[in-house]
Formats: structure tokens, sequence, C-alpha cells
């Protein structure tokens, strides 16, 4: 075996983190302003009124902003499968290759046309037509996200493939079995509605600081109403994403649902923790108690799981040392099965080497007889299937409490704005304005959850991230890592800057994007 | 029809503000990642490495049955 630095697998999990956590600061604004810039505009269209043009006008230059500054942001992680994950990217080629090449053709008539017209036609084309554009960019940027989450939520729960073990490669066998891959619309689903989320929290905030400035009154309540309405129902339908999305997990990656929950012992109606700190020192073989301190919802995880009450949810003890009365298998028998796979995978190659038909047969039903496992076979102990618990914890219950908050806050807003006295609410407005930080925080809260919380999986059950890894210097690396902090940086502190200078300037001002 | 698309492009770009910035700022941004970054950092290792994928195949096949990292 090639020894492998095991800092080299370290870095490039924090390059590939770095890199998707900076990516995912421009696109969910993408996501939702699009959809809000299409509603002002309908509005516009539907009454003729001038002012709404010119409204709509200035959240497009906003988004023109956005979208420019994180344009090709997310090329960088191709760069990275190439080098850093080639045995990754040779594995996942056939499975990656058309959801990728559809979004990435998809994204770019998009922009070549509809774009254009959004942005040069106002002019140029008829109203309806000016007003289709923007509804196709909304929905063709949406549309474009979804091939990227078809692909992550493949690596979830893998579907629709088989491994040929002749081109060590995963060949695609159903593409609808991918593409409505449960775990993957779910995560769309969620995705884009954290996304509107988002997009709604950015225009309330903006709105809500013109407003602290008793400046343009008119455009900041209008743009709030929008705003906070299109806020509550897309944050409503966010729970409903994410009631789908935890249930997948707990079917698909109930070790993860676990470390979400910090649930060490499992058992019928648990709880689930609506805050709790969690004890640094807790070790998955003793019995100390995992929290410090918790509030929790009786039947809670039992119900967001399986919509049962009594509900029996398995705990890390139970996942990684097995429970015969539950018939849970345990790591070490996954293992142990994994360890078949890769030795039966490697008689199949020495048989075909020496053209021995008989023994490559045999050694491909070896194989295919414990396949499901071939990752565990590559662990070194059964506790490595434990992902980071801690971060796992805080980050999804940081995603949760904030999204919560999102929901009071948008019928708080709305409320005021409905009976006119939200301008002189100053503690509401400037909870708008802080708001929006806590927004983009729950964003990458959310995805932390999902990256982190499914390691030491590349593909779950299939490919741990060490064999994922490409077997290049780890220095190489850690140089990428920060020059790729420097850029992202500089690219941040260019969006808030020109962002900024025209959120300054005004609606008035900002006739020509 | 391809000269009024010419032609709207054209204006389209000839009226824009801050959209030239914006443009300027896309071409250093893409100049940087695809010429700098892509050529001198981001090598694609299994295709500079080997000539054909039937070489890749038997290197990842290698890499998958020699076991634990």
């Amino acid at each position: 075996m090639e020894h492998l630095d095991p800092s080299l697998v370290d870095w490039s999990r924090a390059q590939f983190a770095l890199t998707a956590l900076y990516h995912w600061i421009f696109v969910p604004l993408t996501l939702g302003l699009t959809f809000i810039v299409a509603i002002m505009e309908s509005i516009y269209v539907k009454t003729g009124d001038e002012w709404w043009k010119n409204t709509t006008k200035f959240w497009m230059g906003l988004l023109a902003i956005n979208f420019a500054i994180g344009l090709a942001t997310g090329i960088i992680m191709e760069f990275e499968f190439g080098t850093n994950w080639s045995n990754y990217s040779w594995i996942v080629g056939d499975i990656f290759g058309a959801p990728l090449a559809i979004e990435g053709l998809m994204a770019f008539f998009m922009e070549s046309t509809f774009f254009a017209i959004m942005f040069f036609g106002w002019e140029k084309v008829s109203k309806r037509a000016h007003l289709l554009s923007t509804w196709l960019v909304a929905v063709g940027s949406n549309l474009s996200a979804l091939w990227i989450l078809v692909a992550n939520g493949w690596m979830q729960h893998p579907v629709g493939m088989h491994f040929n073990p002749d081109t060590a490669r995963n060949e695609m066998t159903d593409f609808w079995a991918i593409l409505f891959n449960p775990n993957a619309y779910s995560k769309f689903l969620h995705t884009i509605s954290g996304g509107y989320v988002l997009a709604a929290l950015f225009v309330i905030a903006i709105s809500s600081w013109y407003l602290l400035k008793k400046r343009n009154i008119q455009f900041a309540r209008r743009s709030i109403m929008v705003a906070a309405s299109f806020g509550l129902i897309v944050s409503l339908f966010n729970v409903t994403t994410g009631d789908d999305s935890a249930r997948q997990v707990a079917q698909h990656q109930p070790v993860k649902l676990a470390a979400m929950e910090g649930l060490y012992d499992g058992k019928p109606g648990a709880e689930i923790v609506a805050f709790g700190i969690l004890n640094p020192n807790k070790k998955i073989n003793d019995t100390q108690d995992p929290f410090l301190f918790k509030l929790a919802i009786p039947y809670g995880l039992s119900v967001l799981s399986y919509h049962k009450l009594d509900a029996y949810v398995p705990g890390l003890k139970q996942l990684v040392y097995g429970d015969k009365e539950k018939q849970i298998m345990s790591a070490q028998g996954k293992m142990d099965r994994g360890t078949k796979a890769v030795t039966a995978l490697t008689n199949y190659k020495k048989a075909k080497a020496s053209k021995d038909k008989l023994a490559q047969a045999a050694a491909l039903k070896a194989f295919d007889a414990d396949s499901a496992y071939l990752g565990y076979g590559y662990l070194k102990a059964p506790e490595e299937v434990i992902p980071p618990v801690a971060t796992t914890f805080y980050a999804f219950h940081t995603m949760v409490i904030f999204g919560s908050w999102f929901i009071l806050l948008f019928m708080i807003i709305l409320y005021l704005t409905m009976t006119n006295e939200l301008h002189t609410k100053r503690w509401a407005l400037w909870a708008g304005v802080l708001s929006l930080p806590m927004g983009y925080a729950a964003q990458e809260a959310g995805w932390i959850t999902a990256e982190v919380g499914r390691q030491p999986w590349a593909i779950q059950d299939m490919l741990p991230v060490g064999m994922a890894t490409s077997n290049i210097s780890s220095g190489s690396v850690m140089i990428t890592f920060w020059m790729f902090a420097v850029l992202f940086t500089a690219l941040l502190i260019a969006e808030v800057s020109i962002m900024t200078t025209q959120i300054k300037i005004g609606p008035k001002e900002a006739k020509h994007v | 029809m391809l000269k009024i698309i010419y032609h709207f492009y054209r204006d389209g770009f000839r009226n824009m503000k801050l959209g030239k910035r914006l443009w300027v700022f896309i071409a250093v941004k893409l100049f940087i990642l695809f010429v700098v970054v892509k050529y001198f950092f981001f090598p694609n290792i299994l295709e500079e490495k080997f000539n054909n994928d039937e070489q890749r195949s038997d290197y990842v096949l290698q890499q998958l049955t020699q076991g634990k990292k």
C-alpha cells in the first residue's frame, strides 16, 4: 500500500470545506433573490406602476453584484476533484457526468439568453417577454442547483448504479432512480427553500436599514411587505422539507442522525434536544451523561425520524457495536464483510490477469455478495464510523434555532408592516438587520451538518474519504488552501464593498445595471 | 435576426454602468481561476499520469485493492 500522509486527508478535507463554504455564501442569495425580483416585476406588469419597475431594478442590481462575484467560485471544486480527489472522481465519474453536464449546458444557455434579456431588455422587449425572462432566470437557476444536489444526494445515498470491477467505476444503471433519489429531492427542496429564506432576510435587512436611516421609506416598506410575505411562506415550506430531509437521514444515514442529536443510547420514544451543551469528555464506551445541559422535547426525535411517537431511534452505541434484538449489524460486522469484498476484488483482479475465467466468476460472485459493504473494508476500527459529534450537533442546532427565529421574525415584521407600525419599532428594524448574518450562518450550518455528519464517507458506505484522496504532497494542498483563503476573502470584501456602495446610493440611482 | 441579436447585446453592454465594473471583475477572476489556479496548481492527476482509461482503471483498482490507508 502506498503510504498516505494523514495530514494530506485533513488538508484536502479542509480545502474542500473552505471552497464549498465560501461558494455557498453567494449561491443561496442568487437562488432566492431571483424569485423576489420576479415577484416584484410581476406586480409592476400587473399594476403598470413605474415605481415597482425601479424597485425591481434596484434589487436586480444587487442580484447582479452577487451573481458576478459568486460566478465560477464553484468551478474550483471541480479542479479539486481532479487533483486532490482523483480516486473519487474516477469512481463516480460515470454517475456525475450526466447531471453535471446538464447543469453546465443549462447554466450556459440560461445565463447567455434570459439573463441578458433580464438585464439588457427593459426597453427592447415587451413587458411580458421581459417578465417571462425574469421568471425563467429564477426557475433556471434553481434547476441548475437541482443537478448539483442530485449529485450530492447520490453521495449520501448511492442508488441506480453498479460498481464495475473491470473499470473501477460506478456505472449508471438507472438515471431516473438517481434523479428521483428521495435523498436528492428532499435535499434539493430544503436547500433552495433555505436560499429563499436568506433572500427574504437580505431584502428585509437592507430595507430595515433604510427605515432606521429614515430614507427611501416607501421603497423600504413595499420591499419589506414582499420579502416578509415571501419569507414566511418559504420558511414554513422549509420546515416541511427539513422534516422530510430528517426522515431520509434516519433511514439511510442513522449514524449522522445520532450525531446530530448527540444520541448515544437508542430508545423508543426518543426525545429531541431543542437546546443543549454537550459533555466534551463523553466517550462512546463510558457511562457519562452526553450532555452538561439540555432542553428536550419528549418523543420529538421519534416523531421527526419515523412519524411515530414510540418509534425506536438507534444511538451511536447500537450503530457502532450492533444490537441483535433490534437487528442492527455492528460496524465490525460490516467491516468483516467489507474486507471480504476487498479480498474478492483483489482475487478478481488476479484471476483476470491470469485469464482464469472460473476463478474470475467465483471472485465476482463473492464481490457482489458483499459489495454493499465495500467501504467498511477500508476502516481500521469500528469507531471510525462516528462523525465529529460536537460539530454535527452544534451545526444542526444552530440551523434549527436560527430557522425557527426566522419564522417568528417574518411574522412580526409582516404584522408590523400591515399595521403600519414597523418604522416606529426600532427594535424590530434592528432585528431585521441583525438577522441577515444569522441567515448566512444558518446556511453554512446546514451544509456543515450534511457534510461533517456523513464522515468518514465520501460515498456513503462505499468509499471513505481516506480512499478517495489522491496521493499528492500535503504541502501543495496546504499552499493552495491558503491561496484560496486569500482569494475568497478578497472576493467577499469586493462583494461587501460594491454591495454597500450600491445600497448607500439607494434605489433612485439604480436605473441601469 | 442575427443582426437584431448582435445589436441587442452591443447596446446592452454599451449602456451598462455598474455592469462594466462587474464584467472587468468577472474577466480578472476567470483569468486567475482558469489560467493561474488551474494551470499551475490543479493538474488532473489521472489525466497527466496515464495515457488511457485502461491505465487509469488499473491504477484506481490497485488503490482499492491495496487495503486500508
